[in-house]
């Protein structure tokens, strides 16, 4: 194994770091407060490692100023506009979910899932 | 440029459905209804002219979005398969609404009810969107609008089964386009593209010098898994049986026989057009799916023999032909991904008919689910028992009907493999006789007679005139005829198919 690599690529470990925590949140977590704050931390990690990948050092943001149209002066700005794209998808769901988590606390009286399910499965509502 | 006006209609489906979802809103439920059953005629018909005009040209075309070019530009793609896979979702679409009309009407809540048809709209036009994609991150995007919208249609009926079936919904779902969005990431730092055209020029070539191996298979991994997840393989599927038993009619078979089906053509797509098959074919990735297709099989089969509830009954066996679907891609050949996509149409056909006739067969027996509840329904609802019989064969494969095709493609897809042949065939024989004790039992069920006493003591029992529902009668009548026409005439369909699938290449 050779981990030069990943030290020198630092940043994308700790996207790939983060994911890994985010999803484990999301998949283990009983709380779903907790669950939701992992999908976050998730969905941001990817948008960390998008926005590495578009990096370039030196370069700055993909904003036109001063009239330089040098492609050398600024960054590639295709991944900024996927992780626009892609923050917007994760506010959507997020809200989806608080909803859903607002409307299943008012039935229940808790955030605990597996809770949750157990009361379904006894029949009441 | 010299486009014929019919190349504009797939966007024109995408735009009609994405903007009709918000105007739902404002219209009452009456009028929404009526506009989302136009809308669903309209995008069938386009795309029907949309077919005629590739199968006459004979080939596929590319449609780019605001006429910029390729590497920059957004695209839409339409070869034969994608206009008759939307085609068919159309249909199928069409037919569950109107087979849930009733249901709905009274389940809901007059003032929700025009909200439902927000959802099936944005719906199918994230269907038709992921069916007609040539960009992965557009495709990433309509597949969190389906998302979004199915779990809409699943906890549109408010009760505490749909919600908490929605949340898991949700939570699996969040993890399978985590993943997917990540193994996208992955190929864009590889191949610095999105279109699928330009990634798969780029794939080849790295494939070629062989360097980037292990990030490739990483970010093939991901997406397969990620869309694996989100479409209810067998480990994966513990969200399915309660969002489908206990949602609307139509959600269920809406769900059940299209939601699940577009995230797999989507993968089909990845495999044959971002990929590249050969790839595919010779990582490991084919033997999972072939393993895990088989396990589901098997599970999905014994959960349904186990199960009480018709509603949910149906819903494991959806487990069992999501099984079905990934093992004809674990064949790892064409005519496995063909049998694939058959049995995507036959299973889509099948599936809708099984839950809008449940449902007929509950609404005679009380509302009641349960099973042991449902005795001499045949006779009281004689349409829906009737239908509820040719779905039970075609699922089972019987002959004439469209289940007996998709397995005997299985079946001839897996002879070509040496090496996979025997567990096929065991596992296609297995699973048949799981199916017959299943769904033959329901069958006898709801035709053993009862006696009168005993059907005037239960409360709700009734007899349905053949005329109460006469759109529901109508709706079992199209899809009869479908898996009719899907059993007795596949030749000419199997020959689309295949053709389509060559022009993906």
């Amino acid at each position: 194994m050779d981990f030069g690599n990943l030290f020198a690529n630092y940043q994308e470990a700790i996207a790939m770091i983060l994911f890994a925590l985010g999803f484990s949140n999301l998949l283990l977590q009983k709380n779903m407060i907790k669950k939701i704050i992992g999908f976050n931390i998730m969905d941001s990690s990817v948008y960390l490692f998008l926005a590495l990948k578009g990096y370039i050092k030196g370069h700055k943001a993909a904003i036109v100023v001063d009239g330089i149209q040098s492609v050398d002066a600024y960054i590639n700005p295709i991944p900024s506009g996927l992780v626009l794209t892609g923050i917007v998808v994760s506010v959507s769901v997020t809200a989806l979910m608080l909803s859903l988590t607002i409307r299943l606390y008012r039935r229940y009286h808790t955030l605990d899932i597996d809770q949750i399910t157990l009361e379904v499965k006894k029949g009441g509502f | 440029m010299n486009l014929a006006f019919v190349h504009n209609f797939p966007l024109f489906c995408i735009i009609l459905t994405l903007f009709s979802g918000p105007c739902s809103m404002i219209l009452s439920a009456k009028k929404a209804r009526i506009l989302n059953l136009c809308v669903i005629t309209a995008v069938g018909i386009m795309s029907l002219l949309v077919l005629v005009e590739v199968c006459m040209s004979g080939g596929s075309y590319v449609y780019t979005m605001g006429h910029f070019p390729a590497p920059w530009g957004n695209e839409i793609r339409v070869g034969p398969l994608e206009a008759f896979m939307a085609l068919f979702f159309c249909i199928i679409m069409f037919l569950s609404m109107v087979g849930g009309a009733a249901q709905r009407k009274a389940k809901l809540e007059e003032s929700k009810e025009n909200l439902y048809y927000v959802m099936v709209n944005l719906l199918l036009s994230s269907l038709i969107a992921l069916i007609y994609t040539n960009d992965l991150f557009t495709a990433y995007v309509f597949v969190e609008i389906n998302t979004i919208s199915a779990c809409g249609m699943i906890m549109i009926k408010q009760s505490g089964h749909t919600l908490e079936a929605a949340t898991r919904y949700m939570i699996m779902s969040l993890l399978g386009s985590g993943l997917l969005l990540l193994g996208i990431c992955f190929l864009y730092g590889l191949t610095g593209h999105l279109l699928m055209s330009n990634i798969k020029e780029e794939v080849a070539a790295i494939a070629a010098t062989g360097t980037y191996h292990a990030p490739l298979m990483v970010a093939v991994g991901l997406m397969c898994v990620g869309l694996a997840i989100k479409s209810a393989l067998f480990p994966f599927h513990s969200w399915l049986p309660d969002a489908y038993g206990y949602s609307t009619v139509s959600s269920a078979a809406i769900l059940s026989s299209l939601v699940s089906k577009g995230y797999i053509f989507l993968l089909i797509k990845i495999f044959y057009r971002v990929i590249g098959f050969d790839i595919i074919c010779n990582s490991k990735i084919i033997n999972v799916f072939f393993v895990f297709g088989i396990a589901g099989m098997m599970f999905g089969s014994i959960s349904a023999a186990k199960e009480v509830n018709i509603r949910r009954m149906i819903a494991f066996s959806s487990v069992a032909q999501i099984g079905y679907i990934y093992m004809g891609f674990g064949l790892g050949t064409n005519l496995g991904v063909l049998a694939s996509i058959y049995h995507i149409l036959s299973h889509a056909a099948t599936k809708s008919l099984l839950f809008v006739s449940a449902a007929g067969l509950s609404e005679c027996s009380g509302n009641h689910k349960e099973l042991t509840k449902l005795t001499g329904a045949g006779y009281r609802n004689p349409p829906a028992g009737m239908a509820f019989t040719v779905g039970a064969l075609s699922m089972i494969g019987f002959p004439l009907f469209s289940g007996f095709i998709s397995k005997i493609l299985f079946a001839q897809a897996a002879v070509n493999q040496a090496n996979k042949m025997l567990p096929t065939l065991i596992a296609l024989a297995l699973s048949t006789i799981l199916n017959v004790i299943y769904f033959m039992r329901a069958v006898l069920i709801i035709y053993t007679p009862q006696k009168d006493a005993a059907c005037a003591q239960e409360s709700g029992y009734r007899r349905i005139r053949m005329n109460e529902h006469p759109e529901i009668v109508f709706v079992f009548v199209c899809f009869v005829l479908l898996n009719l026409v899907l059993g007795l005439m596949s030749q000419p369909i199997v020959e689309l198919c295949s053709r389509g699938l060559g022009m993906f290449g």
